[in-house]
């Protein structure tokens, strides 16, 4: 049996020594080896019960995750509490696909889908419809409140929950926060830790106007890769939370800081808990390295993004907005948006084939709005699918697919746009495409 | 010949060539294109970000990183990809191990018994002297041996 170095109840060293059986002992054994390698002293018990996992895909190469799953469902090692998950991948009635391609998704890629979903219900899903990677919004539910210690995976969701919500959670992995959230323990250390949240990078903004959240994003993540940043200069430009425009700005930038690098926490001067309630000197490491960041920066940043098209001069045939999934305000931005740039455009209709993405819930509640309708009307589509799973079909990625999304451009051949070139190239008005 | 030591997390002997990333290593972007294909026998990096292994055999190396990044995947297709047999053998960090490797490389030693080696904290001095195709022997105390 694995000697712990860290110090376990009685409880959970009963787990360990296999008295709730020999699965329950493994999944201990994992999580206590994690942290003894980042030398956790003790186990923290996980104050918000409800999990969300990163694995919402049946893909059948990914054969451990399913052997996984059903060795947990028959040894009864589940998550009570429930969870919810990441995005479904296919959505044929809202992403049109030819045959060949839908073929290849859920013949070949996701042949799995059904059977992964059953093993996903009998493991705890919280309910059949709860794919999302914003699984934090108010209309998902799975919202943890100031102090929380988490069990969750989802680069995005971590750092958002951390960060906006001042929870702790670390970097965890598929499968082993599963393991967390039924055992209900996750191990003492990094961001669950007060030296932990602390900051070792100052991030200077110099800028004249509000940043792209996906490029600052972007160029903080690839900056300070793992480390803790504290933004000053911001706040200028963000209401205080709970705005709903602050909120989605953090959700973007927060999932490019995680995608392009792999920052678990941020702290925004003036704005985000933590920050609000320690500032500079009680966040930031006496040791920290700067980085200013101005205009010039950003536009060098940006156009650093290589573009992966097959004919780079082509036009764009198909474009995602959501990634992560839009808030509910955003979507009625984006109509709004969308609307005024084809009116400008003297079109009726979008002149790219546009997907918007946003949570089952956030969709249902859209739906009852007179907004959806005109959305529909441009000829926009509205799905709850992940745009990356789309993205990994071979077929989808020789398409020339624009996003404003910079976690979809790092994972695929998607072309980044900002939100003003997304917008003017599909609606018609003139855009950067030529 | 340069010898380097670092905290041994997973042990074992190795006799192999080393592909070295130089930034952070993006699991998800490096082993999508080949891990998620059916027939896969061998990954090649995949990651359009990263310019020092794009395009490199990575399956039975001693891949010499900082730490990976990105998608909290990362960790689940470490542990579903060695079951396959096709990630690199070594994983050896001049920094310490980030979470997302670690949970990965721990299940796939605890979940599927698999005898991946792996070494952390070899220090910066220690992926400025290791290049791409060098000759990497790992010994049973952990001495990296490289060139």
């Amino acid at each position: 049996m694995y000697q712990p170095l860290m110090i376990l109840t009685p409880e959970q060293k009963a787990i360990l020594e296999g008295k709730e059986g020999a699965t329950k002992a493994k999944m201990m054994e994992c999580l206590v080896r994690y942290g003894d390698v980042f030398g956790a002293k003790k186990m923290a018990e996980v104050t918000h019960k409800e999990g969300h996992l990163v694995t919402s895909f049946g893909i059948p190469m990914l054969g451990t995750v399913f052997t996984t799953m059903d060795e947990l469902i028959t040894s009864g090692a589940i998550a009570k509490d429930g969870f919810t998950v990441d995005p479904r991948p296919c959505d044929f009635k809202n992403v049109k696909c030819n045959p060949i391609e839908k073929m290849v998704f859920s013949k070949i890629m996701y042949a799995k889908q059904d059977d992964y979903e059953k093993q996903l219900q009998a493991e705890g899903l919280v309910e059949k419809d709860a794919f999302s990677c914003t699984c934090y919004l108010p209309e998902m539910g799975n919202t943890p409140k100031e102090g929380d210690v988490l069990s969750w995976a989802e680069s995005s969701a971590v750092v958002f929950a951390n960060s906006v919500l001042g929870a702790k959670c670390n970097r965890n992995s598929g499968i082993l926060e599963l393991f967390g959230s039924v055992l209900g323990y996750a191990p003492e250390f990094g961001f669950l830790t007060e030296e932990g949240r602390k900051a070792t990078w100052k991030i200077i903004l110099k800028v004249t106007k509000r940043p792209e959240a996906q490029v600052l994003g972007s160029a903080i993540g690839m900056k300070v890769i793992d480390e803790v940043p504290y933004v000053e200069g911001l706040d200028a430009f963000l209401k205080p939370l709970p705005d709903e425009d602050t909120i989605a700005y953090l959700k973007d930038f927060g999932a490019a800081t995680a995608s392009n690098g792999a920052v678990g926490l941020y702290h925004i001067d003036g704005i985000t808990p933590e920050a609000k309630r320690l500032g500079e000197k009680g966040l930031l490491k006496k040791d920290y390295q700067t980085y200013v960041i101005d205009d010039a920066e950003l536009e060098r940043v940006y156009r650093s993004y290589p573009i992966l098209w097959g004919r780079k001069e082509g036009k764009a045939q198909k474009a995602f907005i959501g990634c992560p999934h839009l808030t509910y305000h955003q979507l009625q931005k984006w109509t709004l948006r969308l609307g005024k740039a084809l009116e400008e455009a003297g079109r009726k209709k979008l002149k790219v084939d546009t997907v918007l993405t946003c949570a089952p819930a956030v969709r249902k509640k859209f739906e009852a709005t007179s907004e959806y309708q005109k959305l529909l009307s441009y000829g926009a589509h509205l799905s709850s699918i992940c745009p990356l799973m789309y993205m990994n079909n071979p077929l989808c990625a020789k398409k020339r697919v624009a996003t404003n999304s910079n976690k979809l451009r790092t994972y695929s051949t998607a072309r980044y746009y900002t939100d003003e070139e997304i917008l003017a190239l599909v609606s018609g008005k003139e855009g950067k495409q030529s | 010949m340069k010898t380097f030591t670092g905290r041994v997390i997973f042990g074992g002997t190795y006799s192999g060539e080393a592909v070295v990333s130089h930034q952070g290593f993006n699991t998800l972007a490096s082993f999508e294109k080949s891990g998620l294909k059916k027939n896969c026998t061998a990954i090649i990096a995949s990651d359009h970000n990263n310019p020092d292994v794009y395009g490199l055999l990575l399956t039975g190396k001693a891949l010499c990183l900082p730490q990976t990044i990105g998608s909290t995947t990362g960790g689940m297709l470490i542990q579903s990809q060695a079951k396959r047999g096709i990630t690199p053998t070594c994983w050896l960090y001049s920094k310490e191990i980030d979470p997302i490797s670690a949970s990965g490389l721990i299940l796939a030693h605890v979940w599927e018994n698999l005898p991946l080696i792996v070494i952390d904290k070899l220090g910066d001095g220690f992926l400025q002297n290791v290049k791409t195709g060098d000759k990497i022997v790992v010994k049973e105390d952990g001495t990296i041996e490289v060139g």
